[in-house]
């Protein structure tokens, strides 16, 4: 039994040392240095311990402004980005020609890079000397009033940003739902057309329950990605996103880092860890739901 | 509830654009009795699967009609026709439970049909009294055997009482103990309900067992239809006397020459009224008797003692089978180391076929009541 042991942790040892180097020891890092006061990173001296850096962060404007703007995205794009993408792949499922078609036309934007995306988005969007940007065009075209979506007001701001999002994500979330759509047993259809089951009863009651690991899958992931949102801004509204009041959680860690402003991996540190405390507890939140309604 | 199939066929388009089109379903014409249990009984490939769906209405027929009743049903969507499928595979909702599968039907009624709460869970505890599930009510299909699946599926189909209950391949899916067990379970069910059944299944043991009447099919074309000791005993052609029995029927090049069957130069056994001519035999096992005079002789591969019967496989240089398998009784004691053995036949298992299509029965029946049928 001993030998075995030794034999087990053994086998282990290459995958323990590599996730304790490099996953383990920097997160105990990052706990370390959120927590050691007035740290400075040329000297690698500090000047006290206690939970200062968090008061600070917490009190930041800019934080404040960056969770404001992580929330809004997350509550705005997981669902609605979820939604449509089961509506699209319902849509696929349904029709037979020209299926793989439509299948590679919606699944273009995941291999496209993110931000010659935002420079496609920044030219559809964007008011400059010469032009309102197609968009504004085409709500003068109807009537309305043209509105700066770059540096104009916060929505619109918000909405490019979430518009973005939503686009970028939504491929993926296509290409799951798709194949889980196309692996439920038609049998399952057969008896319910058998039972005489209205459409809407078979979606709800057979449909998404089948799927459902899927959905929660697409819905967790999408929680934690949209989270960690950084580059759709910068994509979008440039580096400087404190100034375009677009800035996300972790676009604060980075300025704090490596912004003009930066030189704190302190108040980085202490900015991360309330990120993941926060992405934790949704997450849990998540898992307790899916106890209830996913069905495996 | 009669069931009546009208010329009833069904072509499937070829996957290639030149091949020619599949008949799964050839010209199925038959009036199906109220109340009785049929069975639908072919190799797999045969349509018998695609007649069930054609019944139930999850596929159109390229032609004929089908009536329940005096109604013709054709047209109908299966949900309007009044029938409860059981699918191979049961297709049990995996995420409901029990009681929730059995009540799923009734919860899709609409209009004046829509049941009360009440009468929704009294009619689904009645559907499983009936196939004696009711201590399982709460639990999910995965945490069913395979032999309960089965029978909450015919539950969920058998609660909106049917006029006809489908089953296709009901018992393919369980052990040999259990089927045994579940055939005689769904003759009861039938007996009971008294709901006109018919059932899809490659296992004639299974389709003689249970059915008032089997139907034979092959290529999508209804070989035979008949009473099952009806049809064992008197087969149409050589598909279905090869077709049912286990072991199967040993076949032999014959001649009939002067009013006598002859197996090479011997003559085994009297034909009287059949014209000469080149035929096939068809012996069925229990047709040999141990006879030191017998006509038939054959070379001994060894004897199988079975218990209560004993198997005597030889080999004959006329059998179409490599080798020959007769079942005698365990008391005739067979000397295993003998080179030949000898046979007489008995006239009621021998069954005689035309060589040209081999699908006309010259001849079927006892010599004695001297049942003969000329071919044309």
């Amino acid at each position: 039994m001993k030998k075995n042991d030794l034999k087990a942790w053994l086998y282990l040892l290459p995958a323990i040392l590599f996730l304790g180097i490099f996953m383990v020891y920097p997160l105990f890092d990052v706990l370390v240095y959120s927590l050691e006061e007035g740290y400075n990173s040329a000297s690698q001296s500090y000047h006290g311990v206690g939970l200062y850096n968090y008061a600070y962060v917490l009190r930041d404007p800019y934080f404040l402004q960056a969770v404001r703007n992580t929330f809004l995205l997350v509550i705005i794009t997981v669902p609605l980005s979820t939604g449509i993408a089961l509506l699209i792949s319902l849509g696929l499922n349904a029709i037979k020609p020209l299926r793989n078609l439509f299948q590679t036309i919606y699944f273009l934007p995941y291999v496209t890079n993110t931000l010659a995306v935002g420079l496609v988005f920044m030219i559809l969007f964007k008011k400059t000397a010469y032009t309102d940007g197609l968009v504004n065009l085409m709500i003068q075209w109807f009537g309305g009033q043209s509105v700066d979506f770059i540096d104009g007001p916060y929505w619109a701001k918000m909405f490019v940003l979430c518009f973005y999002t939503i686009w970028v994500v939504m491929p993926f979330k296509v290409l799951i739902l798709t194949s889980a759509l196309a692996s439920v047993n038609p049998e399952y259809y057969s008896a319910a057309k058998m039972d005489a089951a209205p459409r809407w009863r078979v979606f709800t009651k057979i449909t998404l329950p089948m799927i459902s690991p899927m959905i929660f899958y697409l819905v967790i992931t999408g929680f934690i990605g949209a989270f960690k949102a950084y580059s759709d801004a910068i994509a979008l509204f440039g580096t400087d996103l404190n100034a375009a009041g677009m800035n996300t959680i972790v676009g604060y860690v980075y300025d704090m880092l490596y912004g003009s402003s930066g030189g704190y991996p302190s108040f980085a540190s202490a900015a991360a860890l309330i990120l993941f405390a926060i992405v934790l507890t949704i997450t849990c939140i998540n898992l307790l739901i899916s106890k209830k309604h996913v069905h495996y | 509830m009669k069931v009546v199939l009208d010329h009833l066929t069904k072509r499937f388009p070829s996957r290639t654009k030149k091949g020619d089109d599949v008949i799964a379903v050839n010209d199925f014409c038959f009036e199906i009795p109220d109340g009785k249990l049929i069975g639908l009984l072919g190799p797999s490939g045969c349509g018998k699967s695609t007649t069930l769906n054609l019944i139930c209405g999850l596929e159109p027929p390229t032609d004929g009609k089908i009536f329940f009743g005096e109604d013709d049903v054709t047209r109908l969507p299966p949900e309007n026709r009044g029938v409860g499928l059981v699918f191979q595979n049961y297709a049990l909702y995996p995420h409901l439970t029990v009681q929730e599968n059995i009540l799923f039907p009734l919860q899709n009624l609409k209009g004046e049909n829509k049941l009360s709460k009440q009468d929704m869970l009294e009619k689904a505890m009645q559907a499983a009294r009936l196939v004696q599930i009711e201590g399982l009510m709460e639990r999910k299909p995965s945490e069913l055997s395979g032999g309960q699946q089965q029978r909450v599926a015919i539950a969920r189909a058998l609660v909106k009482m049917p006029k006809v209950l489908l089953l296709d391949e009901p018992l393919s899916n369980l052990d040999a103990r259990l089927r045994l067990q579940t055939r005689e379970e769904i003759r009861r069910i039938q007996q009971e309900t008294g709901i006109t059944t018919i059932f899809v299944t490659h296992d004639q043991d299974e389709a003689m067992s249970i059915s008032d009447m089997i139907v034979v099919m092959k290529d999508g074309i209804v070989q035979q239809i008949g009473a099952p000791q009806d049809v064992y005993d008197n087969p149409t052609n050589l598909f279905v006397a090869t077709f049912l029995g286990t072991p199967p029927i040993n076949v032999f090049d014959a001649k009939i020459k002067n009013g006598e069957i002859c197996i090479g130069d011997r003559a085994v056994m009297p034909a009287p009224g059949i014209r000469d001519q080149d035929a096939v035999l068809g012996i069925r096992p229990e047709g040999f008797i141990l006879d030191q005079n017998g006509p038939l002789e054959m070379k001994l591969n060894r004897v199988e003692v079975m218990g209560r019967d004993t198997s005597v496989v030889s080999t004959h240089p006329a059998s179409r089978n490599a080798q020959v398998r007769s079942i005698i009784s365990a008391r005739n004691q067979v000397d295993k180391n003998a080179e030949t053995v000898r046979f007489s036949l008995i006239p009621d298992k021998v069954k005689v076929f035309s060589v040209k299509g081999e699908n006309a029965a010259l001849w079927a029946g006892s010599l004695e009541s001297g049942r003969a049928h000329e071919e044309e």
